[in-house]
């Protein structure tokens, strides 16, 4: 699971409120190289929870991300190269997602999460 | 050239598990026959809700690829052996796409509203008792309850939250399913519609919808909707007496 999913999963147990983001619990990371693109990135950048990505990007093992994204974006090719590494070339290959309310966790296994609730919390 | 789609050789399966069938095949003729449109679309954000084996959401991805750099494929299945065999297609084919194990698209639904481009589905639409949807293992793959519409009806409401403003989804039916009810349904939500693929086999007649935001479509009026019906199941029957012919 990579970063860029992380930061759209919430909790969808019936009556949760306080549901995102999902608290990273990591027992295998991985790093697998992605083609970079700067264009992607400044497109995602609007959409993405930045609190949510350098929390994750830290609970993972990397935590070179500022606390905020610099405003202008154009010329600043060091900041998209950590941006890139952390959205889309860290992978949660074991480990849990745990809601932030109810310490629910949904498990990670090869790298796929599993957000299928149980018959009582649908 | 023609577009590259997933090479059947190269997608991998499972007992357990759905493989590419002619519903697949239709499924994925449509996305070629709209390739050009697609393209133009210029989406950021595609989605496969019942990736099974991952013929679908691979044959987007290589469709697409060389045209439209930078998009982001998303995949789910409630079938935790799909979520597998989906991974291995897409790295056979050197490819990739987030998966989820979900229901429909549940734990993404709030934080991914309005901003999918494409949607596809090829939903569990076999007529079956309401008991069966939903089993364990590979019925879950087909049986779509009272008229196949079990599954189809939860399907609809989750793509009108996800699909963006210019979004389209795809969606395979049978004609046992009512399609024209399905188009209406969507119609009600704003929704246009149209058949990008007819196929009829030894089983049965496949009809592969698109749906598109139009905002002159929103319509409650009971009249319009009657007409409509008729309208539809006109165009159906001109479709098909076509193919017989
Ligand atoms: C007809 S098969 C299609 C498989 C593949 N997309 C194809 O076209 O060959 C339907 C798939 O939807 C999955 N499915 C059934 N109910 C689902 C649900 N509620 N949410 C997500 N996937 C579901 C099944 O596990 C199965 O893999």
């Amino acid at each position: 699971m990579r970063l860029i999913v992380h930061n759209m999963l919430s909790c969808n147990i019936r009556g949760v409120v306080n549901k995102f983001p999902l608290r990273i619990e990591p027992e295998k990371v991985i790093v697998k190289e992605v083609d970079f693109n700067p264009d992607f990135l400044k497109h995602m950048i609007a959409k993405i929870d930045w609190k949510a990505l350098v929390d994750g990007a830290r609970s993972m093992g990397y935590p070179e991300l500022p606390d905020h994204p610099p405003t202008t974006l154009e010329s600043d090719e060091s900041f998209l190269r950590k941006f890139h590494h952390s959205l889309l070339e860290l992978n949660l290959e074991e480990g849990s997602l745990v809601c932030p309310e109810t310490g629910r966790k949904f498990s990670v296994n090869k790298g796929i999460p599993n957000m299928l609730l149980h018959e009582d919390e649908v | 050239m023609p577009p590259r789609i997933a090479a059947i050789p190269l997608v991998s399966s499972h007992r357990e598990l759905y493989e590419p069938c002619d519903d697949s095949f239709a499924l994925v003729d449509a996305l070629l026959a709209d390739r050009t449109h697609l393209i133009e679309n210029n989406p950021k954000v595609c989605m496969e809700i019942g990736c099974g084996s991952g013929y679908v959401i691979t044959s987007l991805i290589l469709l697409l690829k060389n045209e439209v750099p930078g998009v982001h494929y998303l995949a789910t299945d409630t079938n935790p052996i799909a979520t597998r065999v989906t991974k291995e297609t897409l790295e056979a084919h050197g490819v990739h796409a987030d998966i989820v194990c979900a229901d429909i698209a549940s734990g993404l639904e709030k934080r991914l509203a309005g901003s999918v481009d494409v949607i596809v589905v090829n939903p569990p639409y076999v007529p079956t008792p309401d008991y069966e949807v939903g089993m364990e293992g590979i019925a879950s793959a087909w049986a779509g309850g009272v008229n196949g519409r079990t599954v189809i009806d939860k399907i609809l409401p989750v793509v009108d939250i996800l699909l963006s403003e210019k979004g389209w989804f795809y969606l395979v039916t049978l004609t046992s399913n009512f399609p024209a009810e399905i188009c209406l349904m969507m119609r009600k939500k704003g929704y246009a519609s149209r058949i990008v693929v007819q196929r009829s086999t030894e089983e049965e007649n496949l009809l592969i919808l698109k749906f598109w935001r139009d905002k002159d479509e929103e319509c409650q009026d009971k009249e319009i909707s009657s007409s409509f019906v008729s309208q539809f199941s006109k165009s159906i029957s001109s479709l098909m007496e076509k193919q017989w012919r």
